[in-house]
């Protein structure tokens, strides 16, 4: 069972450092990552695996709003099956 | 693995196009709460308010787990001119009390089947049910109503058009302080669905099992975002578009319908496929419309491009969900429209246009703020075009019009919130009162004898 994570936002210094570290603490394990900068703006794309997840999926998406509002940065977490519901047959 | 531009789509989709569920309704059955009226009405309370206990919390959770805004949790019930048989005027208004206190109890804002299907006859209690409409939707804030006066298979009622008339007249007198708001919240149908989770006109069929999950799905600023990228598209393209993006809306809907019938332990009914606009700007049926190059919804070419919209929507969708009904085409309701309002305003959209737009979508005559002056006759004319439409062409018709008290055409009646605000229209002033009078029923149609 995995979770997206869309980060998107400025770019600054350690954004993907501190998205990983919350990821470690609360248990999801991180799968898949890409990242780009285009003209000072960050974008990232991160799937982990949450079938280990501390807390429940809807609790993590709180902590990672939060993490989002202190920092500046946009950040979706969303369940990987609507993905997969609305781009696969 | 999931493609970056997939994850990109969606997300923006959601962020941007206001794509989102529109609602997930449960369905409830009332059959078994029969008795006198205070029994009646705790036996309801109890029922609806135990049923839907989670409805509201397993919503949110979902909404949050997958990023997808759910608007709106609801709930509808038996026609209660059915399951409260026997009740005179002031029991079923205190039914309704039940009801709006149960919709209170569980946090939600509407809760239909405050209703009585007269089709093809009333009977007593259709009869007290429908006299205490006005009543009803005055004292009470949450509860919505809808009347179904005819079918392909029966035809029309007209004894009860006529009446339609006369209740909406009192219902917009009743509820005269707050914009005659009371209208906003009762459907007159032709073909009404058993299974539509859209309010005002959602009602629990008697054909439907205890309980149900019916979600209806929504995005028209999605649409309109896939139109406008096509710019030089012929109309099949355009169409296949449509029916791509009806497509992974659909899904999205699917899958909150499953995951929310799980959760709740409530057999899923059906995905509605239906383009609900609302009032927020690019959320809106006419923009999609305006996107093909119309000009202005209204104009000519509205109708043939809403109908290549409606159809492509069902073709895109019905492959997406196990199990599809409700209404399931484009709204047409103007005061929750940006760009049908606009159209009003600048004198392009007409009552007759609209008219003819309900002849290839659903729904009919959706939230039409009409001058408060406008006779009980007028109204029960314009539900009887309204309902031909749909009866002869086999599908579902409504009115919903709000002759709002004191206004005259170019007001403004604002409703707030989804039901927005709706500018008030000219509509014919030719006296079709001996028309109206002569009630009995129009026969159903030679296409009704299938057998």
């Amino acid at each position: 069972m995995n979770a997206v994570i869309t980060v998107t936002g400025k770019d600054s210094k350690g954004i993907i450092a501190k998205v990983s570290t919350v990821c470690t603490e609360y248990g999801a394990n991180i799968v898949d990552i890409s990242q780009s900068v285009l003209r000072d703006y960050f974008v990232m794309f991160m799937i982990a695996d949450i079938s280990e997840l501390k807390i429940k999926l809807a609790e993590f998406v709180d902590v990672m709003d939060d993490l989002a509002e202190k920092n500046g940065l946009k950040i979706q977490t969303m369940h990987e099956d609507i993905f997969n519901a609305m781009h696969r047959i | 693995m999931i493609n970056r531009n997939d994850i990109l789509e969606t997300v923006n989709m959601i962020s941007k196009d206001h794509l989102d569920i529109r609602t997930i309704t449960m369905g409830i059955s009332l059959l078994d709460c029969g008795g006198d009226s205070k029994t009646f009405s705790d036996k309801i309370y109890d029922k609806i308010t135990k049923r839907a206990e989670k409805l509201v919390a397993v919503g949110e959770e979902i909404e949050k787990e997958y990023g997808i805004p759910i608007i709106n949790k609801r709930v509808s019930v038996t026609p209660i001119a059915i399951a409260g048989a026997g009740l005179d005027v002031e029991g079923f208004v205190n039914a309704a009390k039940a009801m709006d206190r149960a919709a209170d109890t569980l946090g939600i804002n509407f809760i239909g089947g405050y209703s009585a299907l007269v089709q093809k006859g009333m009977s007593n209690a259709d009869v007290n049910l429908i006299n205490s409409i006005p009543q009803a939707l005055a004292e009470t804030s949450r509860v919505c109503s809808s009347v179904n006066i005819g079918s392909t298979k029966a035809g029309i009622n007209m004894d009860a058009v006529k009446r339609m008339g006369e209740i909406i007249k009192e219902t917009a007198y009743l509820t005269k302080d707050s914009g005659s708001i009371g209208c906003a919240k009762l459907v007159v149908f032709a073909n009404a669905p058993d299974d539509n989770p859209f309010m005002a006109g959602a009602f629990h069929g008697v054909g439907e099992g205890e309980t149900v999950l019916n979600v209806g799905v929504s995005g028209p600023g999605v649409v309109k975002t896939a139109v406008e990228k096509l710019v030089n598209a012929d109309m099949e393209q355009l169409s296949a578009e449509i029916k791509r993006t009806a497509f992974k809306i659909t899904r999205m809907g699917q899958l909150v319908a499953l995951e929310a019938s799980k959760r709740l332990g409530v057999p899923f009914g059906i995905v509605d496929l239906s383009l609900a606009p609302t009032p927020a700007i690019g959320d809106s049926v006419a923009e999609i419309l305006e996107a093909m190059g119309i000009g202005q919804c209204g104009g000519c070419g509205t109708t043939a491009a809403l109908a290549m919209l409606n159809d492509a929507v069902k073709k895109g969708g019905v492959m997406a969900s196990s199990k599809v009904g409700g209404l399931s085409g484009a709204f047409i309701p103007v005061s929750e429209d940006a760009g049908m309002i606009k159209a009003v305003n600048d004198g392009v959209l007409s009552i007759e246009k609209l008219e003819a737009m309900t002849a290839v979508c659903s729904v009919g005559l959706d939230m039409i703020a009409v001058p408060g002056d406008t006779p009980a006759a007028v109204l029960s004319a314009m539900i009887a075009d309204e309902a031909a439409i749909g009866v002869i062409n086999a599908k579902t018709t409504a009115v919903r019009v709000i002759p709002a008290y004191g206004t005259k055409v170019g007001d403004s009646v604002d409703f707030g919130g989804l039901l927005g605000s709706a500018p008030v229209m000219k509509i014919s002033s030719c006296d079709p009162s001996v028309f109206v009078n002569r009630c009995g029923m129009i026969p159903a149609p030679i296409h009704s004898l299938k057998n």
